[in-house]
């Protein structure tokens, strides 16, 4: 636990004299996050024969087999066709289906339990993550509602066609061309299909409405309730007693348009949800559970106390426990923010979330699933995004002051012109109800969501995606930008540097082949011929690898380690890692590296480096000329930030930034009032990513980051931050003017109502007019873009 | 006028059989996957079946 203590030393001030334990903190997050990747690709290796998928098969009455899978990275119809035709390769699948939206896929089959296995393993051969379909995500009933939704405005819809059918024929003759008969006969039809449309499609309307009354409050509903009941009920009694006022059309239409509002909002929600879901998806994970000599594998979700697990290394610990058998590091930067790893040793207790790193361990299950630690984190976060979210939503704000002055303004008309101008009580009415749709919200319900989801569908189409409906909305208000430098700024993949000898190149690749660490991944890919045998392979957690080559000891590892002698001492630091020793030989050098060293050899120094994506400078000035100011904030070291800000163009940077002095840096700027986005994907931003107005990552960034950030963008390039910026200001510029129409309109429409000249129809036209309008003016989005 | 007797019939189970073919469509889950069934038109059929 003395690792510990490096990282509470890191200075706020940027001092080149500490800047090495600064270096090891930005170092190690870049580790953890590769080796994050890692433990996807070699979850499926690992476990061969026993993925576990067989305990997830339901088997239905009629001997059928049915398994639900989450695929990630499916994005066309070739990905469609490689995963079903995965299962369809065996002969007994009857039915592989996947749906493109969720990413979910359903396979029917109708043989041997066990096949699942195979499906998963086949899928994943082609490229795709498969993780078990979480029950939680399961949004059967928001597909339910929205299916709800869809039948109300396609009955509604319906009905609208056939009673403007009767209306114009009602709309173009009087009585005496028409006749009387034939007059109510029409009405008689409208009101046939009217009245039962009304009772049907009109239920999310007056559901929400009464529930809102019960609880004594108002809401959107109320008033378009109101309306549609009024002009539905005197519409019924103008016909029964053969009257003239018959509304049935203008209700009809009003609702139609309601109900395109409400489903589309409904459906943006439905996403937003869905992909919050995601966050759960991550723990959905399987578990190597230990009975005896027996192993099998089991959802985490399913784990009991007192359960023995086996986390091998580079696998992220899947329950709270306790360690009872083995020693390693585990990296417990999602559970503390620390990024330097931690020794772990028997009675240690590890936390859910935890990456073990470097060997088997065996941990006793404490508490698992809903009462572990990363929920109970996970939980805090949504509080703290909660609690951010004082911020109401524009068209929030507008229906708050809205919806009292509507209902005000009708009734004001109805006192008008039935108490203090003696008008009949039809034509008080009938002018009540003018006003209360003509002031109707449509177009302001409209304006926001349309303009929302064709952007979203833009932004979508470039691989960018927006997971909050309101995104937009915050994204087009910040003034500055922070960039985290490692896989944000830079692409986050260390690249080998420079030209070593081609025998000590082979002989090191070959002994880094056998390590999981990132660098020796990098190293040992950099070299495509053939590798030497080597034997009595070592692997010191924290220190690097050893083994040997034709009877000669060689290692490859940290500085201080493959160093010399005196040097080796120091190797039992708890500070040990692959990149702190003290400057002598390459000091030029500020990326990360990896040494080599053996009997007979020349100590050679392996240098990485983390190339700048290629467009950034680009970014960061069209970002600047856009007015915004552009911050760099790394936890690197100050000579690597600068140069990689000088790359970038960026004349602001802070080096040496521990993850709470990040915080503090945002804090600070969002107390001087500054609107900040924050783009960033390691374990260190995750904290600053849910505390920034806005966030972005990249979708190399770890699952907690992305499910963290509010906007996740696809690619080697950095110009979604700026594409994401253009849009959302764009759509901001279309809401408000949507809001300005609607609002122009009702200045107009509203004076026009309250004086009688207007009736119910005309109002319904002229707020279908506004409505159309809006839409029309939402559709730019697609012109300008 | 007498005609509307049988053309207002007409026109309203011609809108009903539309709205049944509707009803029909959200009930087998047609308008689940949209994005999806897009992606689907460029798919070979004949390739799948012979898979199968």
């Amino acid at each position: 636990m003395a690792k510990r203590t490096a990282a509470q030393n890191i200075p706020d001030t940027a001092r080149l004299d500490r800047s090495v334990a600064a270096q090891c903190v930005d170092n190690q997050a870049s580790d953890a996050q590769t080796f994050d990747a890692g433990i996807h690709d070699g979850q499926g290796l690992s476990h061969d024969g026993q993925l576990g998928y067989e305990g997830l098969v339901r088997t239905s009455e009629d001997g059928m087999r049915n398994l639900s899978l989450h695929v990630e990275g499916v994005h066309c119809a070739a990905c469609i066709q490689k995963i079903e035709s995965a299962a369809y390769k065996y002969s007994c699948v009857r039915k592989a289906r996947l749906n493109f939206s969720t990413g979910r896929v359903q396979i029917l089959w109708d043989g041997a339990v066990a096949l699942a296995n195979d499906f998963v393993r086949d899928i994943e051969k082609q490229g795709y993550r498969v993780t078990p379909f979480n029950p939680d995500m399961d949004d059967t009933l928001d597909q339910k509602t929205s299916r709800h939704l869809l039948l109300c405005l396609g009955v509604c819809g319906f009905a609208l066609g056939n009673i403007m059918l009767l209306s114009v024929g009602l709309w173009v003759s009087n009585e005496e061309t028409m006749g009387v008969a034939t007059r109510d006969f029409m009405h008689w039809v409208s009101a046939l299909i009217a009245i039962p449309t009304i009772l049907f499609s009109g239920r999310p309307f007056f559901g929400s409405a009464f529930s809102a009354l019960r609880r004594g409050r108002t809401n959107m509903d109320v008033p378009i309730s109101i309306a549609l009941s009024l002009a539905t009920g005197m519409s019924l009694y103008e016909t029964v007693q053969s009257g003239e006022y018959i509304y049935f059309d203008s209700a009809v239409m009003l609702m139609f348009f309601l109900l395109v509002g409400r489903y589309l909002d409904f459906n943006t929600r439905r996403t937003v949800k869905q992909d919050a879901g995601e966050l759960m998806q991550g723990m959905n994970k399987f578990a190597t559970v230990l009975d005896g000599a027996k192993t099998s594998r089991i959802l985490t979700r399913d784990l009991k106390a007192d359960m023995i697990v086996l986390v091998t290394a580079g696998e992220r610990v899947p329950v709270d426990g306790i360690v009872i058998e083995g020693q390693s590091d585990a990296d417990v930067s999602l559970i503390t923010g620390e990024t330097i790893p931690v020794e772990v040793r028997v009675a240690d207790y590890l936390y859910t979330g935890s990456v073990n790193l470097s060997a088997p361990i065996k941990i006793r299950v404490c508490k698992a699933g809903e009462d572990s630690l990363l929920s109970d984190i996970i939980r805090l976060m949504e509080q703290a995004q909660q609690g951010q979210a004082k911020y109401v939503r524009i068209a929030d704000r507008a229906a708050r002051l809205y919806t009292p002055v509507v209902h005000v303004l009708a009734i004001c008309a109805f006192i008008l012109w039935w108490g203090i101008l003696g008008s009949a009580w039809q034509d008080a009415l009938i002018i009540s109800v003018s006003v209360l749709i003509i002031t109707c919200p449509c177009a302001l319900g409209l304006a926001v969501p349309v303009v929302q989801v064709l952007a979203s569908g833009i932004l979508f189409r470039r691989g960018i995606m927006v997971k909050s409906g309101d995104a937009l909305e915050k994204l087009s208000a910040i003034d500055t930008v922070i960039l985290d430098k490692t896989g944000t700024l830079t692409t986050g993949h260390a690249v080998l540097k420079g030209v070593y000898d081609p025998e000590i190149m082979r002989l090191a690749a070959s002994l880094a082949s056998h390590s999981k660490h990132p660098l020796s991944v990098t190293l040992a890919e950099a070299r495509d011929m053939d590798l030497f045998e080597i034997k009595d392979i070592r692997d010191y957690p924290g220190q690097g690898i050893e083994g040997v080559f034709e009877g000669k000891r060689i290692r490859i590892g940290s500085r201080v380690w493959c160093g010399d002698d005196n040097a080796g001492g120091m190797a039992h630091d708890q500070n040990a890692s692959h990149q702190n020793a003290p400057d002598h030989n390459g000091a030029d050098h500020n990326g990360p590296e990896l040494w080599f060293s053996g009997e007979g050899y020349k100590s050679v120094q392996f240098r990485f480096s983390d190339p700048v994506r290629g467009d950034a400078a680009q970014i960061v000035q069209a970002l600047k000329q856009a007015g915004l100011d552009v911050i760099l904030l790394s936890g690197d070291r100050m000579q690597a930030v600068s140069d990689a800000a000088a790359q970038a163009g960026i004349d602001k940077f802070v080096g040496e930034c521990s993850p709470v002095g990040k915080h503090d840096y945002l804090r600070r700027l969002q107390s001087e009032g500054r609107k900040v986005l924050m783009a960033g994907d390691g374990l260190n931003d995750a904290a600053i990513l849910s505390a920034a107005d806005i966030s972005m990552a990249p979708g190399t960034a770890i699952d907690l980051a992305q499910n963290t950030a509010d906007i996740v963008f696809m690619g080697q390039n950095l110009s979604p931050v700026l594409n994401v910026y253009k849009v959302a200001r764009k759509t901001q510029k279309l809401v408000r003017q949507n809001f300005l129409l609607a609002v122009f309109y009702n200045i107009i429409a509203v004076p026009l109502a309250f004086s009688g000249v207007v009736t119910p129809m005309i109002a319904a036209i002229s707020m279908s007019g506004s409505s159309l309008v809006v839409i029309l003016n939402s559709l730019r989005m697609r012109v300008t873009l | 006028m007498n005609i509307l007797v049988f053309l207002i019939p007409v026109a309203l189970l011609l809108g009903l059989a539309g709205l049944g073919s509707f009803v029909w469509c959200l009930k087998t889950g047609q308008y689940d996957d949209l994005d999806g069934a897009a992606n689907r038109i460029l798919l070979d059929d004949d390739e799948e079946t012979t898979d199968n």
